[in-house]
């Protein structure tokens, strides 16, 4: 058909290996920018972590990891996909039981399952099972879909959320509940009840500040006002408002970012590696920063539009919104516009398996492409 | 075009999700544009104010220590040096996490893990908590090099005293500020201790010093002090006072040499003495510098001054013959005597027996104001004799006050007071020829013209009949030096306690110069309470005679007596 003659070639102006990438079903344009973004976060790393070249060089062995799984589920056909993600669901909700029980024992948060050669996260499985399900069950039903079904969706995505919050890891919470809710939102939910819940959701706020941790509070306190307690809650935010705000618009230079590299900024080479792009690169470093970051998204959208059915638009869609989410609340909350909650910013942050979780996403994301309906 | 001839293709389902997702992604941008214009209100509209705020985290003044100057002895001796040695701070909250690195730290520094961990735990809140441990660069190297998390050392200069306690006194000490408490260190600390400096650093959140951003002032560091000591008579002098000392079972002594031609302090030394090195040391009853701050009544040291204020007004010579008859003599209440009746005798035998009787008959037959005359010009009660920190002037009566029975006392060495210092400068005067130099702990390189108090000629009348009292006929037989002839005078002082004096208690002096011919270097020796024999002819005179004999050899000042000495003997004499 005309149409698809059209998008061929729009594939290989952009790229001469297009073809070659097309065969491992990959996509020249995703790949760039997910590149770029891994340079650009190690050439970060590298100065948040005090140039410490262990350190930097666990983050690459990471990225070739997170890399590899990519490729590997790229190649997985998406109905395989939608086919195991109910089981996936269910041992993910599995291992987060027994965390929590095995958390009641140790007396303490728990959030690590110790596998002896490696330490796995529970919840950062359900960031990409929580969709997938989601889509599952939308996949063969009408839509827009029945208050059954929306009932149904409101237990696949609260089950794990209320067992992730309650260990409590609420940046985790957050991110599987709208990596879920964006599922739900594609999936045609109607208008008024968009309304009614974010009405209800509003009203339910004091009821939700009556159930969160001290902690949690305190963070919201802190949000409002940092300077009630500078040495205590507020330090955080103040020292990353001071590290963004000092570096200006051209920023002190690579390694040169004194609230960085002198101890000040806590969390440097992990969930507040924000502020270091701000004080070391400046407005120009956060700009590009951003821009490299809405191209990335942008480009996952457009492929989730080309999915076949309705599995691969709404997981799809959802694994391309969730990324946002992870870039708009890391630097939100380093810049202080929201409270502090443990989300990374996604491959710049050091350490954990959020790298692994989100080019994993984006492994399914290329088969969900790859395998598209060539007939719009 | 294109566009609008895709949607109308697309089924309804997947036309709504385009919708769909264009709603969140309208929603999230609106959360990126947040994120963006949160990054131009704290970047470019509050820059400048954020800025400031993390500059006063970082920025700090630091003073830049300046090295202090050395004190040297006249040949250039380090007597003081100031060594670099580096303070070890620690961050108790980063070290207390690890008990692996309080064994390591502990281990380099040699002390008990579980101490370290007390001091630790004490000071646990800090972020820089001094140890109070000072290492060797070489030490500090290995600590550094043992790379613990939470350990840093921070640059100070340790003052040391190579000599230690001979020293001790003329140098004094420093506070743990490196300023002069006592001594030369106290006297000349602005010249020692130049001026510290000042850089702008940059500092981390533990407190370490990261970089350095700028130098607002250069360290000026501190001059060397060319003192007038010399060690190795410093040494002679040391040694032979603290055997005095303890074979006598004396309280203190002093003593003090003094070069005769420029009135340099050549050596001055205490007893009981202190380690400057040795903080535990420092109490005052061991740091104390008699010679500088104790007062004595002299006794019969300054008889020889009465008998140059009646050669100078010419009412005596030294063939004048005085009746001591009998040995006592009674004024009042008191009665003043002489060791035997001497009958009748010259000034040379009054010197030579230090008849009190005699001394006192001259006394009475003089006006006051000559005496008082020579008293003042060798510097009885005058200000202090050379500047050092806390030295006392010493009294002595005013001439109004010098009625008849006050002149007795004041013949014979009561009633005024001074410090060994101004007795040694009184007899360097007269050792040079009545010429009075003030004394000097720096060292002289010019001659120094001095002013005359005494008539030279009485000067040396005088000098030489003190010569007697180092004979076989006087009292202080023991201060001869084989070889050279000597001149000085003993004093027996009792001491004066709360108004009255003590019946046991002596003060031992003996004072004196050499060679006898054309003296070149003066001294004086007080012992105070020694047990047992109290004399000064017994107790002081024989260290006079100690460190004398050393001093010349070593000073190279030729021999002015080898009459009557086996060839070879003086050679003998030299060998160490």
């Amino acid at each position: 058909m005309y149409e698809d003659w059209q998008f061929s070639r729009t594939q290989r102006a952009f790229s001469s290996s297009g073809e070659w990438l097309k065969r491992f079903h990959l996509d020249s344009l995703l790949l760039t920018g997910i590149g770029l973004l891994m340079l650009y976060g190690l050439f970060v790393l590298y100065s948040a972590a005090g140039e410490n070249v262990r350190l930097w060089q666990g983050q690459i062995v990471r990225f070739v990891l997170a890399l590899g799984i990519m490729v590997i589920l790229a190649q997985v056909p998406p109905q395989w996909i939608r086919r195991v993600s109910p089981a996936l669901y269910v041992i993910g909700v599995g291992l987060l039981v027994l965390v929590a029980v095995l958390g009641d024992i140790g007396k303490g948060a728990q959030r690590w399952l110790d596998l002896g050669f490696i330490r796995f996260q529970p919840s950062e499985l359900m960031k990409l099972a929580v969709p997938l399900t989601c889509a599952w069950w939308l996949h063969e039903r009408p839509i827009p879909p029945s208050v059954r079904d929306l009932g149904i969706l409101l237990l696949i995505i609260g089950v794990p959320a209320g067992l992730i919050a309650e260990q409590p890891d609420l940046g985790t919470a957050i991110l599987v509940s709208a990596a879920g809710v964006f599922v739900v939102l594609l999936g045609g939910l109607p208008w008024r009840i968009i309304a009614t819940s974010t009405g209800l959701l509003a009203m339910a706020v004091p009821v939700g500040w009556h159930f969160m941790h001290d902690y949690q509070r305190q963070r919201v306190m802190t949000l409002l006002d940092p300077m009630q307690d500078p040495l205590g809650a507020g330090y955080h935010i103040i020292q990353s408002q001071i590290a963004i705000g000092s570096g200006g618009v051209f920023g002190k230079g690579w390694t040169n970012g004194s609230q960085a590299q002198l101890e000040f900024l806590p969390e440097r080479s992990t969930d507040f590696i924000f502020a270091v792009v701000g004080e070391e690169l400046g407005l120009l470093g956060q700009a590009l920063l951003l821009i490299l970051y809405a191209c990335v998204i942008g480009r996952a959208l457009f492929m989730a539009l080309d999915a076949r059915d309705t599995f691969g638009r709404l997981a799809g869609g959802s694994i391309a919104l969730t990324f946002a989410v992870y870039v708009v609340v890391n630097a939100g909350m380093v810049s202080g516009i929201l409270p502090v909650v443990g989300v990374p910013l996604p491959l710049f942050s050091y350490g954990g398996t959020s790298a692994v979780t989100l080019l994993a996403g984006f492994g399914i994301l290329l088969s969900i492409y790859s395998h598209r309906k060539l007939v719009r | 075009m294109k566009a609008a001839r895709k949607f109308p293709q697309v089924p309804q389902e997947a036309r709504a999700f385009t919708w769909r997702l264009a709603w969140v992604v309208i929603l999230l941008a609106g959360g990126a544009g947040a994120v963006l214009y949160r990054a131009v209100d704290l970047q470019y509209l509050n820059q400048e104010f954020l800025a400031d705020r993390g500059d006063a985290r970082v920025m700090r003044v630091q003073k830049i220590l300046a090295h202090r100057g050395s004190i040297v002895d006249r040949f250039g001796e380090l007597l003081a040096v100031s060594t670099p040695v580096d303070a070890v701070l620690v961050n108790p909250r980063e070290l207390l996490e690890d008990y692996e690195n309080i064994r390591l730290l502990a281990g380099a520094l040699h002390r008990e893990p579980e101490w370290l961990k007390r001091r630790l735990a004490g000071g646990a809140d800090r972020q820089g908590l001094p140890l109070n441990i000072l290492l060797e660069p070489g030490q500090s190297l290995r600590l550094k090099q043992l790379n613990i998390p939470g350990v840093f050392t921070e640059r100070k200069y340790r003052r040391y005293y190579p000599a230690g306690e001979v020293t001790g006194h003329v140098l004094g000490f420093n506070n743990l500020d490196d300023h002069g408490q006592e001594g030369l260190e106290l006297g000349y600390d602005e010249a020692l201790g130049g001026e510290d400096g000042a850089k702008r650093v940059q500092r981390d959140n533990l407190g370490r010093n990261v970089k350095d951003i700028a130098s607002i002032r250069a360290a000026r560091p501190g001059a060397v002090l060319e003192s007038s000591i010399d060690l190795r008579i410093q040494y002679l002098a040391y040694r032979a006072l603290k055997a005095a000392v303890t074979e006598h079972h004396a309280v203190s002594g002093s003593v003090v040499v003094v070069d005769v031609d420029t009135g340099e302090i050549l050596a001055m030394v205490n007893q009981p003495a202190f380690n400057p090195n040795d903080r535990s040391q420092f109490d005052v009853a061991h740091y104390r510098n008699r010679a500088a701050l104790d007062l004595i009544e002299p006794g019969s040291v300054v008889k020889p001054f009465v008998v140059a204020a009646a050669f100078q007004a010419g009412t005596l010579s030294p063939q004048t013959v005085i009746d001591t008859n009998p040995g006592t003599l009674v004024f009042g209440r008191y009665t003043i005597r002489d060791h035997e009746n001497y009958g009748r005798i010259t000034p040379v035998q009054i010197l030579a027996k230090s008849s009190n009787i005699g001394i006192i008959k001259i006394a009475l037959a003089q006006r006051p104001e000559d005496i008082w005359s020579v008293y003042t010009g060798v510097g009885f009660g005058q200000g202090p004799a050379s500047g050092f920190p806390g030295e006392t002037a010493g009294l002595l009566p005013p001439l109004k006050d010098w009625r008849p029975l006050a002149v007795k006392s004041l013949a014979f060495g009561y009633g005024l007071s001074m410090t060994p210092m101004q007795l040694v400068s009184a007899y360097a005067t007269l050792a040079s020829g009545g010429i009075r130099r003030p004394l000097t702990f720096r060292r002289v390189s010019t001659s120094v013209p001095g002013e005359r108090v005494i008539n030279e000629a009485v000067a040396h009348s005088v000098v030489n009949i003190l010569e007697t009292v180092v004979s076989e006929d006087g009292t202080a037989r023991r201060a001869a030096i084989e070889g050279y002839r000597v001149s000085g005078k003993t004093g027996t002082a009792q001491i004066n306690i709360s108004g009255g004096y003590d019946n046991n208690g002596y003060v031992a002096t003996f004072a004196g110069m050499v060679p006898a011919s054309k003296p070149r270097l003066a001294a004086v020796v007080v012992i105070s309470a020694p047990q047992g024999a109290h004399h000064g002819g017994d107790v002081s005179a024989p260290v006079f005679a100690e460190i004398m004999s050393g001093a010349v050899r070593l000073m190279g000042i030729p021999p002015d007596n080898l009459a009557g000495i086996e060839p070879g003997a003086l050679l003998q004499a030299n060998a160490p």
